[in-house]
């Protein structure tokens, strides 16, 4: 059977690049190294009877252009209505925050609830104006369309009109850090903590680091059920997000292929022509489209001999490696959190925030980590429950080494944990802390990072992952880029999917 | 780390600003005035006693010019073929063993970082000579090949000896046989390794030796030449001699691309005249991409002026109106008895029905300039060519 296109990685970007391009008419091959599809979007069974979702655990910025095109709610994707809650877990008692970001809060004084209130909406309203910009192509520059040119021009009139303050406001907040912002707004430490928090998790930074703002902005351009900033816990876990995806690329006449391990990108004259697998069988396409890392495509799987040297140079620095770690464990009793439910924050302050970050600039760990994690009984026995944290700072090139590190993290982590459901230490059936290395083995997740590439400022819209590649475009003719890696960025979102496979029908970069 | 003593040894190195070569001592004894120039931190003589005298030596008989301060870089591994035919504009895959290949590499854009002339040992060793010094991009190029690069400048002294009697001087100095090797073909004398390749269009060699016996060799050479005419010549009469064959040099003739400020003024390998490198069938190499994305915008072409007046960095215009490029090398030449010069102008000028061009030159006599619009003639390159620079075996003498 011949193939139009190969696409490398069954994760969400994967399979939404595969079935837009089977919607084209194209016959489509998916070739998935591990054993079952998903990619950064699965759930699996870590300990008997208890499953998890091991990377992404939240649905937050999933796009809603995928789930039409990829008709996902016809295929089984479940995500109720509204938004789950967050709650900030500190000494000082919980926060808790209804709908998308803290529409409604409780747990907070009159005014400050006040002030929660305009800061939210000063920033809601410029992830609003970022939010086009995250949806469509980022074209190269020097190549602008005349559609790339009115666009922006577009963009320019929308800021303008907002009006002389906001337009200023937009400017110099663009770049500053996010305590900044929080501190300037805010009051409530926990608040403040928890601005901190969503601005830095998955990124290189601490809330101190200029640009951190463009981190907590991102995260509010997205949302879910027409709610900005909003975010689910999938019934079932994420993988029922996976098998959605992998519904709509079957329904669609994709041919899915999981074991299939892609060795590397065969390259003839010049151009991409198929792909051997690790088992040494040949497959050929006029199109491949790579969902994997910018770097493992073309270091790993192109090689650097077929590239310029300074491309090659340019991948080689890119920063790749994860620096968040999952902590899931299977519990005999669910916890006493006085039954609140969502999305749990743990995080005193923004201090306590950059201090946690300040370690992992030198390979080390927190003393005192800060986390988010969510509590999930449907995937654990009657009665039972699963916890999956996500621990920022964990480097994934650790000094001491992950062997002794998971111990020394997890202990941490408990420990956290203790201050605000005493006991639980007690209920653990089994605990399992995946490094960034460990997601990089186990889920082929590049670096264990969310991203594939840090998500910059000086990496993203035409930029990302670099100037050379922007608008999935590989350097190489018929190889496009589809994954995080590539614009707008990581997250469970399916954007960078679908305009890579659209750039392919249109006949960019084949 | 260096031993203690090494770096001890070098701990007064700022008092001498320039570097001297393993010939500097011989050079200097035989100079007259102090004609230093900096050659990539070494001392390179301008002119060693007259430069009339040193260029004639050139044509008429040897004339040794220290190349030591030459970047060479040892390019060493199984790899080593792969990696130097993705660096370098030629197919090293087609380069024999004991030949050098000139040639000339380029950045991702297609814009010449620099030129120079590669050796071959064997299957995986190499020697690369360089204007100009380019270790960590060569490294960066490295990734992903098996190969290593250690720079050896140092490690090896190189003297030029060219001019019509070269060849006989060297086998007066012992090297028998060094009259049957062609040019750019090379061969080891028990570590003194002699190349039939130089920079003056003329018969000539050069000589590689390790840097300890560097002295030893000059004086067999210079001993082996008394009765030949032999001379130490500097980098002025060199430059003539260069110009009239039309080899160009890198940041005179053409800014390298690692140096550029202005986005345009960097220059494809077919705008410097290097066209004739570039093999688009070979495989992947830098710049491949881009040079075949986009078309030059502009030439080097050779001109022959009218008058006898050099034109050293005057403007070219185009039927004296528009101007067209610069004059970047220029001369009398003695052998031709023309007035020449190598240009860079701004495409379609130089070509056939554009090339109707005019040199604003001013001469300066006794504080006063006279300016004169000369007429320009494209002529092909090299301006002199010289049978016995190719003949083999060459005339004894």
């Amino acid at each position: 059977m011949s193939f139009d296109a190969i696409v490398i990685g069954a994760g969400h970007n994967g399979l939404t690049a595969a079935t837009v391009l089977a919607q084209s008419g194209r016959k489509v091959l998916v070739l998935e190294g591990s054993s079952e599809v998903g990619g950064g979007a699965r759930t699996v069974e870590f300990h008997p009877g208890f499953k998890v979702s091991p990377v992404a655990h939240l649905v937050n910025r999933l796009h809603s252009k995928v789930i039409s095109t990829l008709k996902l709610e016809k295929h089984g994707l479940e995500l109720g209505k509204g938004s789950a809650k967050t709650v900030v877990l500190s000494h000082n008692g919980p926060v808790l925050l209804h709908g998308g970001w803290g529409e409604r809060l409780d747990g907070v004084a009159s005014e400050e609830d006040r002030r929660w209130g305009e800061m939210r909406k000063v920033l809601l309203g410029q992830a609003e104006f970022l939010t086009p910009f995250l949806a469509r192509k980022a074209s190269q520059l020097g190549q602008f369309s005349w559609r790339d040119k009115a666009f922006l021009a577009g963009r320019a009139v929308a800021l303008r009109l907002k009006g002389r303050e906001k337009f200023e406001d937009f400017l110099r907040m663009l770049l500053i850090c996010v305590a900044d912002v929080a501190e300037e707004c805010l009051g409530d430490d926990r608040l403040q903590a928890l601005a901190g928090f969503d601005a830095v998790l998955g990124q290189r930074l601490g809330p101190r680091s200029p640009t951190s703002l463009l981190g907590l902005l991102y995260k509010l351009s997205g949302g879910v059920n027409g709610v900005p900033g909003g975010q689910v816990v999938p019934k079932g876990g994420m993988g029922t997000a996976a098998a959605a995806f992998a519904a709509s690329a079957r329904a669609s006449g994709v041919v899915l292929r999981c074991g299939a391990k892609v060795a590397r990108i065969l390259v003839e004259d010049y151009r991409a022509v198929g792909v051997v697998l690790a088992d040494g069988s040949e497959i050929r396409a006029r199109v491949i489209v790579s969902a994997t890392s910018p770097q493992s495509t073309l270091l790993g799987l192109v090689g650097a001999q077929h590239l310029d040297s300074g491309l090659v140079r340019a991948l080689s620095i890119l920063p790749g490696k994860g620096n968040v770690a999952k902590l899931h464990l299977a519990l005999d009793r669910v916890p006493d959190l006085a039954g609140m439910s969502g999305r749990f924050v743990i995080a005193d302050s923004l201090n306590e925030v950059e201090r946690a970050f300040n370690p992992s600039k030198y390979g080390e760990l927190p003393e005192r980590p800060v986390f988010e994690f969510v509590l999930d009984k449907s995937g654990a026995p009657d009665s039972a429950c699963v916890v999956s944290a996500c621990i920022p700072y964990a480097p994934f090139d650790l000094k001491q080494g992950w062997d002794k590190g998971r111990k020394v993290l997890t202990k941490a982590v408990m420990s956290r944990l203790e201050e605000h459901a005493p006991g639980i230490d007690k209920t653990v059936v089994h605990a399992e802390l995946l490094a960034p290395p460990d997601l990089e083995a186990k889920y082929g997740i590049p670096g264990g990072h969310w991203h594939h590439v840090d998500m910059s400022a000086d990496r993203m819209l035409m930029l990302r992952p670099l100037h050379e590649l922007a608008g999935y475009q590989s350097a190489i003719p018929g190889l496009t880029l589809c994954g995080a890696g590539s614009h707008p960025g990581g997250g469970i979102c399916g954007i960078s999917g679908l305009n890579a496979a659209q750039s392919v029908i249109a006949g960019y970069a084949v | 780390m260096r031993p203690l003593e090494a770096r001890k040894a070098d701990q007064g190195h700022w008092h001498q600003t320039l570097r001297s070569t393993p010939y500097t001592a011989r050079i200097a004894a035989l100079m007259q005035g102090s004609h230093w120039s900096n050659w990539s931190g070494y001392q390179s003589a301008q002119i060693v006693q007259d430069e009339e005298l040193e260029y004639f030596a050139i044509r008429s008989t040897t004339a040794l010019f220290d190349v030591s301060p030459m970047t060479k870089y040892a390019i060493q591994g199984p790899d080593a073929e792969a990696y130097l035919n993705r660096v370098t504009l030629r197919d090293v895959t087609k380069h024999a063993v004991m030949r050098v290949q000139y040639t000339a590499w380029c950045d991702d854009e297609g814009q010449v970082l620099d030129d120079g002339t590669l050796f071959r040992f064997s299957a995986t060793e190499f020697r690369l000579c360089a204007q100009e010094r380019h270790l960590p991009w060569l490294l960066d190029c490295a990734i992903g090949y098996d190969v290593s690069i250690g720079e050896v400048t140092e490690e090896f002294a190189g003297l030029a000896v060219q001019g019509p009697t070269s060849c006989a001087v060297l086998k007066q100095a012992g090297f028998a046989g060094v009259e049957a090797l062609k040019p750019f073909q090379m061969r080891d004398y028990d570590g003194i390794m002699i190349s039939r390749t130089g920079f003056t269009g003329d018969l000539g060699y050069e000589v590689w030796c390790k840097s300890a016996d560097a002295l030893a060799l000059w004086d067999r050479i210079w001993d082996a030449g008394q009765l030949r005419g032999i001379a130490s010549i500097g980098y002025v009469a060199l430059n003539k001699a260069r110009i009239e064959t039309g080899f160009i040099v890198a940041q005179a003739d053409f800014v390298a691309a690692w140096s550029v400020l202005r986005e345009d003024r960097g220059r494809r390998p077919d705008e410097i005249g290097l066209g004739w490198l570039l093999d688009f069938k070979k495989g992947q190499f830098n710049g491949r991409r881009a040079l075949l994305a986009n078309k030059p915008k502009h030439c080097l072409v050779g001109l022959e002026i009218e008058g006898n007046v050099p034109a050293d960095g005057a403007v070219v215009y185009h039927t004296g109106k528009k101007v067209a490029g610069i004059i970047t090398a220029a001369c009398w030449s003695p052998m031709a008895k023309r007035n020449i010069a190598l240009a860079s102008l701004d495409l379609p000028y130089g070509e056939a029905g554009k090339d109707d061009l005019r040199v604003e030159i001013y001469a300066l006599r006794e504080l006063r300039y006279y300016k004169a619009m000369k007429r320009a003639k494209v002529v092909p390159r090299p301006f002199v060519v010289l049978p016995r620079r190719t003949l083999t075996p060459p005339a004894d003498f």
